[in-house]
């Protein structure tokens, strides 16, 4: 399928009287057209850092995109003017975030911010705007759409909040929606409404999605394809198969065995992984998963290793990631 | 870590209640709050109905999970039990003392065994006060350490049980990260002694590397130390994995509670079902070949519950019936209790 994403050692930095943090470090990743990328990885790790990243939502100070290319549709973003770039947020590439309630106005209606939208980037007239509202509300799911639009957003319960966040997303026809953690705050049966609804319209669609979650069950569930970050790296890149029952990372292994799984046998303990995430202004030459990692070697203290082919299009940050295969396997 | 837990046990009491025994036994317990309108003369409208004739036992020596959405009534539930919420109706019974008789000075004592770990580490230890004087406080309050040489020994050993370094006692919980706090909250509950402990979401907050090192850690407190746990959580997953028995909650009521095995293998209330069916497996051949079934519509206001069967307006199963009556708990298979009149 075509790229619709290309992301080339991005590079994005937050200057903090704590030191520089190298939140996100030489990433680079691709999205094609329709596809579901999952990224995953703890708290702290870069990923939504990496996400606003591409709609250059960084803001200065303290944060800086320091380096890197993020070709969209061919066009390199971080060359876009400010007008340009405004012109794609939104229209393009949409957001949705973990909490609709600060990515809503509060004092404005459903239907007034659905309808700017539409006026402001499809030049829209009143009543078009207003027609499309009550379409894209239904389209979300939400019953009763004409009355909705004229109800605030603390009207509503967080699941609706958040489908009228996929409407709002969904209303320029953008190529891609990033959604960042966008069912974390929500009850599970909720959850799996609104990733359900976002994975369908997706496909019927043929819009690209990335999400951003930390639960490894929502990724297996709807990712095509899944990267796997940490302190600010990606240190493993494959299929939602090949991550799952073929790891070649060792902090993928150590994640996949960390979690406890509803199909798997109550008694069995879990293997978590030692230590903590490193603190990302105090990085030196080596892996940063090594003071962690249980295969580390001499070598990973000084030297970083690269995001290579470890075949079939999946790619791993490990020295040693030939040798794991067996072992892990038996560990997990 | 057994020496140590040894010594951390010189000062306990003989336990009256035997493992498998009934440690603690709620019955048909009811917590409304008032809604209140007006803001100079308060006009009672309505009533929050929390929790709403909830019984259940927990055996000591057991985890019993209690599941549920948001707002089910998982906490108020938990703090009822510990007296930290005065419930509108029913009792709770704990090794054979039933706690809504006692009086304040009574109750110091049964305070002393029932502890609790919070969700929040970052909100739930005071941040003016360094570790050791969180774990000390409560020990010199209580009395059980009155020697200070020997109260900050066992400060020592119990940052240790809980995989922190001794010297931790001197940090402030600022200095230290998310699962680190955690391990405090851990060990603030343990410093007492405690029979039995609430875990009210205590590892929701953490990230999945650092939330197995607490999950391995509970379980190890739990052999260790004869610990009961009432363990309250929305990750079923977590809660599979750590509880012996699961009460299902929705909007104030108990819709199922069975064996761990027995709930997970062979859910029969439609509410499990779909809840179970919202959870995915962290596999993707697995999710390839489920089944996800999703539940339409919305958790209802527990001002305005529904009638009959609180979970009917959601419900593919629901017949007129449904509407009219409340459902009661009948045991279908051994030890396995619906509120459903329709499996
Ligand atoms: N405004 C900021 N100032 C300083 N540091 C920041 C800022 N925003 C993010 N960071 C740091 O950048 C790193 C990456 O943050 P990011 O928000 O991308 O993490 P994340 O992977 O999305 O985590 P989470 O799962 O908690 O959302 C973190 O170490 C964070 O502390
Ligand atoms: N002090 C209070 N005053 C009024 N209403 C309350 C009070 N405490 C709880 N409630 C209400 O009682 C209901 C049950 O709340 P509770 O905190 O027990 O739910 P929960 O199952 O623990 O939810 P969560 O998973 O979100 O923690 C909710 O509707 C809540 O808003
Ligand atoms: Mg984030
Ligand atoms: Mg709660």
């Amino acid at each position: 399928m075509a790229k619709l994403l290309e992301i080339e050692h991005l590079h994005t930095q937050f200057f903090t009287s704590a030191g520089v943090v190298e939140a996100v470090n030489d990433v680079s990743y691709d999205v094609a057209e329709g596809e579901t990328l999952g990224l995953v990885g703890e708290s702290g790790c870069g990923k939504s850092v990496s996400a606003l990243s591409v709609l250059r939502l960084i803001s200065w100070p303290p944060g800086r995109i320091v380096g890197g290319s993020i070709r969209f549709l061919g066009k390199d973003l971080l060359k876009l003017s400010d007008a340009e770039i405004r012109r794609v947020r939104g229209r393009q590439i949409a957001m949705v975030f973990q909490e609709p309630m600060t990515s809503l106005n509060p004092v404005l209606t459903i239907g007034l911010q659905i309808t700017e939208t539409l006026e402001h980037h499809l030049g829209m007239s009143d009543a078009q705007a207003d027609a499309r509202a009550v379409e894209l509300l239904g389209m979300v799911g939400i019953s009763d759409p004409e009355r909705r639009l004229k109800q605030y957003p603390h009207h509503l319960s967080g699941g609706m909040r958040q489908r009228v966040m996929i409407a709002l997303a969904l209303s320029c026809e953008p190529k891609l929606i990033i959604a960042d953690e966008p069912t974390t705050a929500l009850d599970v049966t909720i959850q799996a409404q609104i990733l359900e609804l976002m994975k369908d319209l997706s496909k019927r669609l043929g819009v690209a999605l990335i999400i951003i979650t930390h639960n490894l069950g929502v990724v297996a569930r709807y990712a095509d394809r899944v990267n796997v970050m940490y302190a600010g790296k990606i240190v493993e890149e494959g299929t939602a198969d090949q991550i799952y029952h073929n790891p070649h990372h060792p902090y993928t292994i150590g994640l996949l065995a960390s979690v406890p799984r509803m199909d798997q046998h109550r008694g069995k303990r879990l293997v978590p992984i030692d230590g903590q995430p490193p603190d990302l202004t105090k990085l030196d030459n080596g892996c940063a998963y090594r003071p962690r990692c249980r295969w580390a070697i001499d070598r990973c203290a000084n030297e970083i290793p690269p995001l290579e082919h470890v075949g079939d299009g999946q790619k791993a940050a490990c020295f040693r990631s030939h040798e794991l295969g067996d072992e892990a396997r038996a560990v997990s | 870590m057994s020496a140590q837990a040894a010594t951390a046990h010189t000062t306990r009491s003989p336990r009256s209640v035997e493992k498998g025994e009934t440690l603690l036994e709620i019955r048909n317990l009811k917590k409304y709050f008032a809604v209140t309108e007006g803001v100079v003369v308060h006009r009672t409208v309505g009533d929050i109905k929390a929790v709403d004739d909830v019984s259940f036992t927990i055996r000591k020596g057991e985890t019993l999970g209690l599941v549920g959405e948001s707002g089910c009534g998982k906490t108020t539930t938990g703090r009822c039990i510990l007296q930290l919420e005065r419930p509108t109706a029913g009792e709770i019974v704990f090794e054979g003392t039933n706690l809504e008789r006692l009086d304040q000075k009574a109750m110091i004592p049964m305070r002393q065994k029932m502890q609790v770990i919070f969700q929040d580490p970052y909100s739930s230890l005071n941040p003016r006060m360094k570790v050791g004087e969180i774990l000390g406080e409560p020990m010199r309050v209580h009395g059980i350490q009155p020697d200070r040489a020997k109260r900050h020994k066992r400060i020592a050993e119990l940052l240790a049980v809980c995989g922190l370094n001794p010297k931790f006692a001197d940090r402030y919980p600022h200095e230290m990260s998310g699962g680190q706090r955690q391990r405090v909250g851990i060990a603030r509950a343990l410093c007492l002694n405690p029979d039995f402990i609430i875990c009210d979401e205590a590892v929701s907050a953490l990230d999945v590397s650092i939330q197995a090192q607490v999950i391995n850690l509970l379980e190890d407190l739990r052999e260790e130390f004869d610990l009961t746990y009432l363990f309250i959580a929305h990750d079923l997953s977590v809660v599979h994995h750590l509880c012996n028995r699961v009460a299902v909650m929705y909007l104030g009521k108990v819709m199922e509670l069975a064996e761990s095995d027995e709930l997970f293998d062979h859910p029969m209330h439609p509410y499990t079902r779909a809840l179970l069916s919202a959870v995915p497996v962290a596999d993707p051949k697995i999710e390839a070949e489920r089944q996800h079934q999703v539940l339409p519509g919305e958790v209802p206001s527990p001002i305005n519950p529904p009638s009959g069967c609180v979970f009917h307006p959601r419900c593919p199963l629901v017949v007129d019936s449904c509407r009219a009556e409340i459902p009661p708990l009948r045991e279908l298979r051994t030890g396995h209790w619906v509120a459903c009149t329709q499996v």
